[in-house]
């Protein structure tokens, strides 16, 4: 293994981090809720009464974040080069996995972690060695 | 609207958009700042694990003050889940989100974050995330 220096970026990455915690913990205090992103959206597809429109803000809280962020500091940038037939099986096991397993990055990941959780604990054990395996296989092996 | 809901709208938006700048400047939002986390063989970008790192440790400070609480600062009900048990659904629906997330390089915040950065590639990604989600959703009635 050996560090790429150049792309490493360790203070965006901790400030961004202490962001992510602050928001965490603002909604657990504020709302009472975890902000796990993954349960927050798939409530939406089988919507209850009074339960649609604080999901409705934290996805939009999400998605005009960058739009911000591009007229105050710089523009956001994305770079996505799976290939369409990966990109669309991706996509179905991201949200299939992360609504049977109880959560994401996000609602094990953060707040699972930070709230010491075994459960979480395993859970982000298992999708960090499932993907640490998958990136091996299709750059190093299948390539 | 009750007075209860508006301030969980008003909590939501204010921690999605939070949340959303978190990734933002974290880089965490674009996928190949992730990839290149998780290719421990190739050049490797710890980035992700000093991400994790800010976010638990100021996590973990919050998290102890709302720990106690019956109800959250605006009064509403605190719905923390409680501890439950490491099964053979949590840990197949992680690995199975996990090989997703190394095709792509998106978990579902970045997936919505990177919704409005104009990528196609990006509400590809979404829309089959949401399909995946729906399935779940199907599976479960």
């Amino acid at each position: 293994m050996h560090i790429d220096w150049i792309a490493f970026t360790p203070w965006a990455a901790l400030a961004g981090g202490a962001l992510l915690g602050l928001a965490a913990v603002m909604f657990a205090l504020l709302a009472g809720r975890i902000a796990g992103i993954s349960g927050i959206a798939g409530g939406l597809l089988s919507p209850a009464r009074g339960d649609i429109g604080w999901r409705v803000a934290f996805i939009s809280g999400l998605v005009l974040a960058p739009i911000l962020y591009a007229l105050v500091m710089a523009p956001v940038t994305v770079r996505i080069e799976t290939p369409m037939p990966l990109l669309v099986a991706g996509g179905l096991l991201v949200g299939w996995g992360s609504r049977y397993g109880s959560g994401c990055t996000s609602g094990h990941g953060v707040c699972g972690l930070a709230r010491l959780s075994p459960r979480s604990l395993a859970a982000t054990l298992t999708f960090m060695a499932a993907g640490f395996a998958t990136v091996f296989l299709t750059r190093h092996v299948l390539a | 609207m009750s007075r209860q809901s508006s301030f969980e709208i008003a909590a939501a938006a204010a921690a999605g958009l939070v949340f959303g700048l978190g990734l933002v400047v974290s880089g965490m939002s674009n996928p190949a700042k992730v990839l290149a986390f998780l290719d421990l063989a190739g050049p490797w970008d710890p980035s992700l694990a000093l991400v994790m790192g800010g976010a638990i440790a100021v996590g973990a400070v919050g998290f102890a003050f709302a720990r106690g609480r019956a109800t959250s600062v605006l009064g509403l009900d605190m719905r923390l889940p409680g501890a439950g048990v490491i099964d053979r659904r949590l840990v197949a629906g992680a690995a199975v989100f996990g090989v997703g997330w190394g095709l792509v390089g998106l978990c579902p915040g970045p997936a919505f974050v990177a919704l409005s950065t104009g990528s196609s590639q990006a509400i590809v990604f979404a829309v089959a995330m949401l399909a995946g989600m729906a399935l779940y959703t199907k599976g479960e009635s």
